[in-house]
């Protein structure tokens, strides 16, 4: 169980991946809603789950995680900095052709495992790497993060019975469901629900939680799935989380943010006044 | 007129269209109020929308399918050969931010092979208009032929006025002694700029607008080298495979030789960023494309 300074510990990180992320949608902009929708979850894993040290890199004995949903580049840098995995002035290199901080998760960024930005890989590349470290009788944990929308694609599933034929008990998929696609509500397009009942009839072993709720992160992270059942959480979330100008909005999906919207937004997040926005949102990527 | 109306225009007068994408709307937001049920997002499944596009193809429509053009000819690509290109099906894909287009997105969003794959496949035509104009002189053509065809598409706003399309005809923009400059899609305005660039240098520089890669305008290439010192494939494609590929074969076939200088990505991912400093950082500015351009030529007049 967390202790209440933990859990204040973690909300103020918390607070602070959301300026980031805020900051980058500056300038040429980023996925500013699907980055804030999954904040405490990437917070949550690399606080309490994901044992690695940051000084090996490499050691084969650590835990994997890997972000299929590529679109949460600031979120995961945000976290980054915050844990003292990346120097945050790095973060304003955003989009220069000089360093390689762009929409999209790469290895050039120490720390993140596998590339992403093309949907239903990372759930792959992960049991691929949970059946070796099941071959080789390690314990390491392996957690993908997957987005909603992204469960349209084929390779998810093929994965799932491919991941369960294994018995692979030691992969998790964390979904963040946060009831959107790119520009459309995916059950407006794709039906998904009832998801767990989905994941379920695949073989794993599911919960569903507040995306939101460090304590219920924690809960669903402590327990353990049966023997060879792959392990889901659904995470239920919030696009656009914390700021009321962007939440649960089709249109705010890609967002290149004026210098002055983005101090509004800042203050938004802290509980000021909302903030007025006219930028063209781009919404074609 | 932009590709969207052309689009639904196009669809209004022929029922057999249908207007397919694999959640990318970029191209067609007002289709689904005016069209109805013949506008049809499958959601994030680019394999399934193929498969179903023939399907709707062997069922006498004409499908229109739209993705980021990574996805269309990637992940669905055996999905395009096997049943797409074996059964020979009219399915129209469009390939939306080729290239450099895909600017900040990294190598996962980067279509730098098209081309070489696409024109892979039997029967299938390649097509890259240089701009939004270009392409909507050209797909009215595209969608009206019994094959199947990959377009992809530059859906921006050029400065130049293009010619009309003639099928199979690259658009001879301007003829030189000295050095001619052959291009597609979205490099053709900095192409442009850089024949202007060169004139000033002193030097006859001639520009070419392929349109349309497969089938290619041998023609076209041939006059090239025949009347120019220097040919210049200018492409945001890997080497291997595209124009440059092209005009090799070409040459081959026809028993020429030519002295041809790739400006291409050779056989790298391009650095991700701004659009324009993208350009930069990779040497497509026209700035740096003449210097390139007429160093290249300098060393190969020296070698003879």
């Amino acid at each position: 169980m967390m202790t209440k300074t933990e859990l204040e510990s973690l909300r103020s990180t918390a607070l602070r991946v959301r300026e980031h992320i805020i900051r980058m949608s500056e300038g040429g902009g980023c996925f500013i809603g699907a980055s804030l929708s999954c904040v405490e979850l990437m917070v949550y894993c690399y606080a309490r789950v994901i044992r690695r040290d940051k000084d090996r890199p490499a050691d084969p004995d650590r835990d994997y995680l890997f972000l299929s949903k590529g679109h949460d580049v600031p979120a995961l840098y945000g976290t980054f900095a915050e844990m003292g995995l990346m120097d945050a002035s790095r973060l304003g290199n955003h989009l220069s052709t000089a360093d390689s901080i762009y929409w999209h998760p790469n290895r050039n960024i120490p720390g993140v495992e596998f590339h992403s930005g093309s949907l239903g890989h990372l759930p792959a590349v992960a049991a691929g790497v949970a059946l070796d470290c099941r071959l080789r009788q390690g314990d390491n944990r392996v957690v993908v993060i997957t987005g909603d929308g992204e469960l349209n694609e084929g390779s998810v599933w093929e994965t799932i019975l491919v991941a369960n034929a294994y018995g692979l008990d030691n992969l998790t998929i964390l979904v963040d469901r946060n009831q959107f696609q790119a520009n459309i509500r995916t059950e407006e397009l794709v039906p998904l629900e009832p998801l767990a009942d989905k994941f379920e009839a695949f073989g794993c072993f599911v919960s569903r939680v507040d995306g939101h709720e460090f304590g219920q992160l924690e809960k669903a992270f402590s327990e353990r799935s049966p023997q060879g059942k792959v392990r889901v959480i659904i995470a239920d979330t919030v696009r656009g989380k914390g700021l009321p100008s962007i939440e649960a909005r089709a249109d705010r999906w890609f967002c290149s943010f004026t210098a002055a919207e983005v101090a509004q937004l800042l203050g938004e997040l802290h509980g000021n006044t909302a903030a007025s926005l006219e930028s063209k949102t781009l919404v074609v990527r | 007129m932009t590709y969207e109306e052309l689009l639904i225009q196009t669809a209004l007068e022929d029922e057999r269209i249908v207007v397919m994408t694999a959640e990318n709307r970029a191209l067609v937001r007002s289709a689904p109020k005016v069209l109805g049920n013949r506008f049809i997002d499958t959601g994030i499944t680019e394999q399934t929308m193929v498969g179903m596009a023939a399907g709707l193809a062997l069922r006498g429509r004409i499908p229109v399918v739209h993705a980021l053009a990574p996805f269309l000819t990637m992940r669905a690509y055996e999905f395009i050969r096997t049943d797409v290109g074996i059964a020979n099906l009219p399915v129209k894909l469009s390939g939306y931010i080729p290239g450099f287009l895909s600017d900040g997105n990294g190598p996962t969003h980067q279509s730098i092979e098209d081309v070489a794959i696409m024109r892979g496949i039997p029967g299938m035509e390649v097509y890259a208009p240089a701009d939004e104009d270009d392409g909507v002189k050209m797909l009215g053509h595209i969608w009206s032929s019994p094959s199947p065809a990959y377009t992809r598409i530059n859906h921006k706003k050029g400065v130049y006025e293009h010619a009309p399309y003639r099928p199979g005809q690259a658009e001879i923009v301007a003829e030189g002694k000295d050095v001619t400059l052959l291009v597609y899609g979205f490099l053709f305005e900095n192409a442009y700029r850089t024949r202007e660039l060169l004139e000033r240098e002193g030097l006859s520089v001639g520009l070419v607008n392929m349109r349309s890669l497969k089938p290619v305008d041998e023609e076209a290439i041939v006059r090239a080298v025949v009347g120019s010192a220097h040919l210049v494939t200018i492409e945001d494609h890997l080497q291997t495979g595209g124009l440059y590929s092209i005009v090799a074969e070409v040459l081959l076939r026809r028993r020429l030789v030519a002295d041809v200088v790739p400006l291409s990505l050779g056989e790298r991912w391009f650095r991700p960023g701004l659009l324009n400093q993208v350009l930069e950082t990779e040497g497509f500015t026209p700035e740096k494309m003449t210097k390139t351009i007429v160093s290249k030529i300098n060393s190969v007049s020296y070698a003879k």
